[in-house]
């Protein structure tokens, strides 16, 4: 055999340095929405008004996040989960309400859809007391336990066994329960991941595994660091997956109705890829040079957001003026979210040695 | 002499191996295209192409595993971790495997690797970033661990890890990053690993700090001076071979010793050089040795717990006054 010219060898994946290609780089391909309209998916007019209000807040609650933390208001990483807030609303929509979630860092969305309100939401943002998790975990540690929302987690692909876990107490409990675990594309290439699957199906966990693939981990397209269709995964395990329009609110409701019903009749796993694209920057810090505006652009003509608004139009469920009011009152929530941390006190001192331990009076090394 | 930011001193290292042996090549979570989460590596694609400078997935245990069977097979590996928070994923091949792999098959292996990213805190990212590991790794026999805190070391020193022939645990901070300072020109700077640094000469105590706390001790000392207190400041830079015989040296002139340590206490560096000192130096002493570490709880999220958290010059001032009687 010939012998490969050294500059021949490299480790990137193909099409790497060819960068007109632009197969290599471009987000993900969107599948098409689904064509059912809200009553044959059985939504009410009522449940189209509460999910855009909830997206809309989702949207706002983040943009007013970002402003605060440009204006110093807090510290630490914001990751905005903006671009994204279909999967969120279509999923808590059709999930029951005790069915046990949890997610990754990018988590504002998640918690305010499991009833996280704006003040506790933006109050752990700015580290207070009065915050969902009492200051102690940030932006990346959102959690409602109470609502069944285990909470977002910042070691990539780390809490994908949890959320197995989860769907292993239910089952263990018989008590009807499924969990639904939600990561980003970069996970994926854990280890985890494919333990996770493995022991899922076959000890017939009732659990859904959903990538939110929203094109990038970081910096990275997502063709430039996981190989083949992220979808196709689940084939080596036996399990059943699809791929699902994450820009669509009705997309994801149809598909996780249908996966979740699956999956609590037949205590068996289910893997998700839901498309989707996030238009900020990986963080605040993200100069963003490995994408386009244009692309950015693209995506965002199928704002998740906007296409409800002209579905509500077009069908008459709502005028212009309902909108506008439904906006504003969300607007409103969210700027006395913003006067509600900024007023609310630092946690005590104390509460550095507080929630280490179960015990009320734990022994600390000195 | 020239100034540097870190990351600069960094970059010099690794460009300077690369350039100098072939076998070294450098991977890990964005540092190639991204030019490196932290741009410590900015450039380098460029230069040595897409062969050695190569981005990882995020499979910290598959790239390290792979950086371990290179270095096995001939290659000079630098693994680069976004930070040492997330190498607790990279742990078996770490402390199962690097460490243990020549030892086991009766020295028919070597194992010339380096391990690199920043160590411990950088502000308010909550518990699961926030965790400084060099005390960890140094239990381990068959590591050598380096936690540097200026430039200059960290030229030398990385430069030093990634010839030696063993696998070689070398910490950064993000905080320091952007730091800039006085690095030697000379042609191959090279440190070699386990030669501590008297950062500051003083007669009235010896205060151990390496990594991102040299600063907080520097801080401290410049304090104290305005209180009469005459500081000496001994870096170890390396935490494992410890240039032990430096500190006692220290001591023996100043008979008091603080101790600062970004880990939590129990069973750390800061544990580990008290009881070497009351060994070694015992008769020396003019009070028990004092130590500042992280307390024994995560790292919380707001912005007053965090720096009640961290160690600070306070708590150093406090503990020097301690050791001088001084309260
Ligand atoms: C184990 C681990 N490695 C690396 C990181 C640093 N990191 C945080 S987020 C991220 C990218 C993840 O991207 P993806 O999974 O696609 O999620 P997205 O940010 O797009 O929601 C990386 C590399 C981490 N937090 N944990
Ligand atoms: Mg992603």
């Amino acid at each position: 055999m010939a012998k490969k010219k050294k500059d021949e060898i490299n480790f990137a994946p193909r099409g790497i340095g060819d960068e007109k290609d632009g197969a290599v780089q471009k987000g993900v391909d969107l599948p098409s929405p689904t064509r059912k309209k809200h009553k044959s998916l059985g939504l009410s007019e009522d449940d189209l008004k509460a999910m855009y209000e909830q997206m809309y807040l989702q949207r706002r609650f983040e943009e007013r996040a970002m402003q605060q933390y440009q204006k110093g208001k807090f510290g630490g990483f914001l990751h905005l989960y903006i671009g994204q807030e279909a999967i969120s609303t279509g999923t808590v929509f059709a999930l029951n309400d005790d069915d046990d979630i949890i997610t990754a860092y990018r988590d504002h969305g998640w918690g305010l859809c499991r009833g996280i309100t704006p003040n506790e939401g933006m109050a752990e943002l700015f580290g207070k007391k009065t915050g969902c998790s009492k200051g102690k975990g940030g932006s990346m540690h959102f959690a409602k336990t109470e609502n069944h929302f285990w909470g977002g987690y910042g070691i990539v692909g780390g809490h994908i066994p949890i959320g197995g876990g989860l769907a292993f107490a239910n089952k263990y409990n018989d008590n009807g329960r499924i969990s639904a675990t939600f990561f980003g594309d970069g996970a994926v290439d854990q280890g985890a991941l494919h333990e996770t699957f493995n022991i899922a199906q076959l000890w017939g966990l009732p659990a859904i595994f959903v990538v939110e693939n929203n094109g990038y981990s970081m910096g990275t397209a997502a063709r430039r660091h996981t190989v083949a269709e992220i979808v196709d995964r689940a084939k080596g395990y036996g399990m059943k997956s699809k791929v699902v329009n994450g820009m669509d609110v009705f997309s994801v409701y149809e598909a996780m109705k249908e996966v979740s019903e699956d999956v609590r009749e037949n205590s068996e796993p289910y893997f998700l890829e839901i498309r989707t694209y996030r238009y900020r920057g990986h963080s605040m810090s993200d100069p963003q040079k490995y994408r386009t505006k244009e692309e950015l652009e693209e995506y965002q003509k199928n704002d998740p957001i906007e296409r409800l608004k002209t579905y509500l139009l077009d069908e008459d469920i709502l005028s212009e003026k309902e909108i506008e009011e439904i906006d504003e009152k969300v607007e409103q929530e969210v700027l006395d979210a913003v006067e509600f941390a900024d007023n609310s006190d630092f946690p005590d001192e104390s509460a550095l040695y507080e929630d280490m331990f179960a015990e009320d009076e734990p022994y600390f090394h000195n | 002499m020239a100034e540097l930011q870190f990351r600069e001193a960094i970059r010099e290292a690794i460009d300077e191996e690369m350039a100098r042996e072939e076998k070294v090549f450098i991977m890990g979570e964005e540092v190639a295209e991204y030019n490196g989460a932290y741009k410590a590596t900015e450039g380098l694609l460029d230069k040595y192409g897409y062969k050695r400078v190569i981005d990882t997935p995020i499979s910290e245990l598959g790239f390290s595993g792979i950086g371990v069977g290179a270095a096995m097979n001939g290659l000079r590996p630098i693994v680069e971790f976004m930070t040492f928070n997330f190498a607790v994923l990279a742990l078996d091949q770490i402390i199962n495997h690097a460490s243990k792999a020549g030892y086991m098959t009766g020295g028919q292996i070597s194992m010339p690797i380096v391990f690199r990213g920043p160590n411990a805190s950088a502000g308010q990212l909550g518990a699961t970033h926030s965790v400084a590991y060099d005390s960890m790794y140094a239990q381990f026999p068959g590591l050598k661990v380096i936690y540097t805190s200026e430039p200059d070391d960290a030229k030398g020193l990385l430069k030093s890890a990634i010839r030696d022939d063993n696998p070689v645990i070398f910490m950064e901070s993000e905080q320091m990053y952007g730091m800039k300072g006085e690095v030697s020109e000379e042609e191959d700077y090279i440190i070699p690993i386990g030669k501590g640094k008297v950062k500051r000469e003083g007669s009235d105590v010896t205060i151990v700090a390496h990594g991102k706390m040299y600063h907080v001790a520097k801080k401290a000392a410049a304090q104290l001076e305005k209180d009469g207190v005459d500081a000496e400041i001994i870096d170890p830079r390396t935490v494992k071979p410890l240039d032990l015989p430096l500190i006692v040296e220290s001591i023996k002139k100043t008979n008091r010793c603080v101790v600062v340590d970004e880990a939590h206490p129990f069973a750390g560096f800061a544990a580990e050089i008290g009881f070497l000192i009351q060994r070694e130096a015992f008769d020396y002493l003019d009070a028990p040795v004092q130590r500042v570490t992280l307390p024994d709880v995560n790292a919380p999220f707001a912005k007053n717990l965090f720096d009640a958290w961290l160690p600070d010059a306070k708590q150093v001032i406090d503990a020097v006054n301690q050791v001088t009687y001084r309260n």
